[in-house]
């Protein structure tokens, strides 16, 4: 079966005056229908913007320079504006992290849920696109739907708002979703339930889903396979076990090593010294040598290609040769 | 053994009070009350020398406020805190230096007008600990205690990371030769890795420095990580407390079981979530009786009627339900 989305070679680069900021940097990777891939990274890895190329959100001073989106076999990156608007919110549609920002605050839920629809379809009358988004609210698990439809963003809590943005999303069946950070603002409790509802959805309606966050834990409990994001590259990626059970690159391994919980109690969590550089003047060779307790002198001459490994796996690093496993 | 520090029955209300156009309606015979949230509900605790105590909760359970009433930045509607100076280390400091704060935002809490040197050293000399000569020392030895570089001394709070920030937020802490600090979700801003260093740095601090914490935050993990004993709030009230231990294998109350089964773990892999029913209520108009029973499987009549207290259940684990009753 061919993936959903397949993203080969994509750069996005952004032309400051200071220089060229190489924000993603020859990122590939795919998903397939109902599949859930967790893209996880730390700050300025970006992921992010890898998520916003997708959707052709990507503004001046960046630009997509390289590389290939193929969403079911067309190339997202080589479309019009006004094709790709087509495309967005329609066949893909994005989750935000904070979901005041992304409803418009002065318009009933209903207004926007409505627009969504109609703008994509004109041929759905009013009352068939109410009696959709009332389907849609109920559908992410929002009590009393009639009466929610008509109400405003600042009347809903965190939780219920990002309900929202999921049905939003939701609403023209779309075959991928890219969720950015969804649960990130979320409290305990809530984040359960939303990672519930896109669960349950996704297998459902068979939605690809890509899933970007800091969480490792997060993707962990939901993900079929996930990319380890640093510099704006994918360092490693692979099934959701192998990595998480036996990671291979080295900012994998210190990235689980510094995540805290009860089986680490009494020992100091494994630290990966200093700071993600700044993409203005990366290093030659290995973005990750300054940091790395295996660096060896190839690290920073040469910047190593993606290996795939037995088990399924594209690790960028020098200590991993071919054909090699954990 | 006496505690450090004992809160007793500690209570903070925030009203707001009637705008204008309520009085003139409340003389016009409308009936305009004054809005009243219990921010902290009769909170009583203690905590012991060289204890980490973690305090989970969600948004709005008053975690952030009862760790300022502890850090003695605002002051109680009722109770009190109370710190037992026989057991301080250094006897010529004043009280209210005992007990620091370091904040979340490492962005918002340090002055962006003044360099790092200035940022240590305000609170010391005002307090005359050190003599304004020996500025420099001093401050070179704080960075170095956090672990930065003495030469970003001269610098101001923007030319630092998150990270580094934080650092310098808790070198300002330090300054003042604290016996108690208390930290409010001071790693929840940070990115994963740079958590870890944070961790890490205030576990050899207190090693070190003989230091009693209270670790506010809601993450789960960091808590079972960090703390020997955790207290669980809800909206406003203590509903557990327990020994680590015992709060990872057997929560008693309905919230933490419920609360630990919700958090994504590494170890656990992939599975599918069961949510929690129901939404956290307003503050503004708590549910009656016990606060959790409208999301609670196991509520029965009396929930809804009566407050259950806070008893011991086992040593030193203490637990508000009412299912504890009728076994």
């Amino acid at each position: 079966m061919d993936p959903i989305l397949q993203i080969k070679d994509l750069q996005t680069h952004f032309f400051t005056k200071a220089g060229v900021l190489k924000a993603v940097d020859g990122v590939s990777l795919e998903i397939g229908a109902g599949e859930i891939v967790g893209l996880v990274g730390e700050s300025g890895s970006g992921k992010s913007i890898t998520g916003f190329s997708i959707m052709g959100l990507v503004d001046a001073p960046g630009r997509i320079v390289g590389g290939q989106i193929l969403f079911k076999g067309q190339d997202l990156a080589k479309l019009s504006p006004a094709e790709m608007q087509a495309y967005r919110g329609n066949r893909i549609a994005m989750i935000f992290q904070d979901p005041m920002m992304t409803l418009n605050p002065v318009l009933r839920i209903e207004t926007q849920m409505v627009e969504t629809i109609l703008s994509h379809d004109g041929s759905v009358s009013k009352i068939d696109a109410r009696a959709r988004a009332r389907d849609a609210l109920g559908l992410v698990g929002i009590s009393s739907p009639d009466e929610r439809l008509r109400a405003y963003p600042h009347q809903f809590s965190g939780g219920m708002r990002q309900r929202v943005s999921i049905a939003i999303a939701m609403l023209n069946r779309p075959d991928l979703i890219i969720a950015d950070e969804p649960t990130t603002a979320l409290d305990v409790t809530i984040q359960g339930q939303v990672i519930h509802e896109m669960q349950r959805l996704c297998q459902e309606t068979k939605t690809a889903l890509l899933w970007i966050t800091h969480d490792l834990a997060v993707v962990a409990g939901i993900a079929e396979r996930i990319c380890v994001m640093y510099a704006g590259r994918v360092v490693e990626q692979g099934p959701n076990a192998n990595v998480i059970a036996a990671p291979m690159h080295p900012y994998t391994t210190g990235l689980l090593g510094s995540v805290p919980g009860q089986n680490r109690r009494g020992q100091p969590l494994q630290q990966i010294e200093g700071m993600v550089p700044s993409l203005m003047n990366l290093p030659t060779g290995c973005a990750f040598q300054n940091r790395c307790n295996l660096v060896s002198d190839i690290c920073s001459s040469t910047n190593p290609d993606a290996t795939s490994t037995k088990d399924g796996r594209l690790v960028r690093c020098h200590n991993i040769a071919a054909g090699d496993s954990a | 053994m006496t505690p450090l520090l004992t809160v007793s029955n500690l209570s903070r209300d925030f009203t707001k009070s009637l705008d204008m156009v309520a009085k003139l309606l409340n003389r016009l015979g409308q009936n305009y009350r004054e809005e009243v949230v219990h921010a902290v509900d009769d909170v009583s605790f203690s905590v012991f020398k060289g204890e980490i105590v973690g305090v989970v909760g969600e948004s709005g359970c008053g975690k952030s406020t009862l760790g300022r009433m502890v850090a003695g930045i605002l002051r109680p509607t009722n109770g009190q805190v109370s710190f037992d100076v026989t057991q301080a280390k250094n006897t010529d400091i004043p009280n209210a230096l005992r007990t620091q704060m370091i904040f979340q935002d490492p962005f918002s809490s340090l002055n962006p007008r003044k360099r790092v040197i200035d940022i240590i050293t305000e609170a010391p000399i005002h307090h005359k600990l050190i003599a304004p000569s020996e500025k420099r020392a001093f401050a070179t030895e704080m960075l170095q205690r956090v672990g930065l570089d003495p030469d970003t001394l001269q610098r101001y709070p923007h030319q630092f990371s998150g990270g580094q920030r934080q650092r310098v937020g808790i070198a300002r802490a330090l300054a003042v030769s604290p016996e108690f600090l208390v930290c409010d979700e001071s790693i929840a801003a940070l990115d994963v890795s740079i958590q870890a260093q944070i961790i890490n740095l205030f576990v050899d601090l207190k090693d070190k420095f003989d230091l009693t914490y209270l670790f506010i935050s809601h993450d789960i993990s960091v808590i079972e990580h960090i703390s020997d004993r955790v207290i669980v709030m809800y909206l406003g009230r203590i509903v557990e407390t327990a020994p680590i231990e015992t709060f990872i294998k057997q929560p008693n109350h309905p919230y933490t079981q419920a609360l630990l089964a919700g958090v994504p773990r590494l170890e656990v892999g992939k599975r599918q979530y069961e949510p929690i029913s129901g939404e956290i209520p307003s503050p503004l108009s708590p549910p009656t009786g016990c606060h959790f029973h409208p999301r609670c499987k196991f509520a029965t009549a009396r929930c809804k009627a009566e407050k259950p207290a806070l008893r011991e259940i086992a040593p030193a684990h203490f637990s508000a339900c009412h299912l504890n009753d009728e076994a």
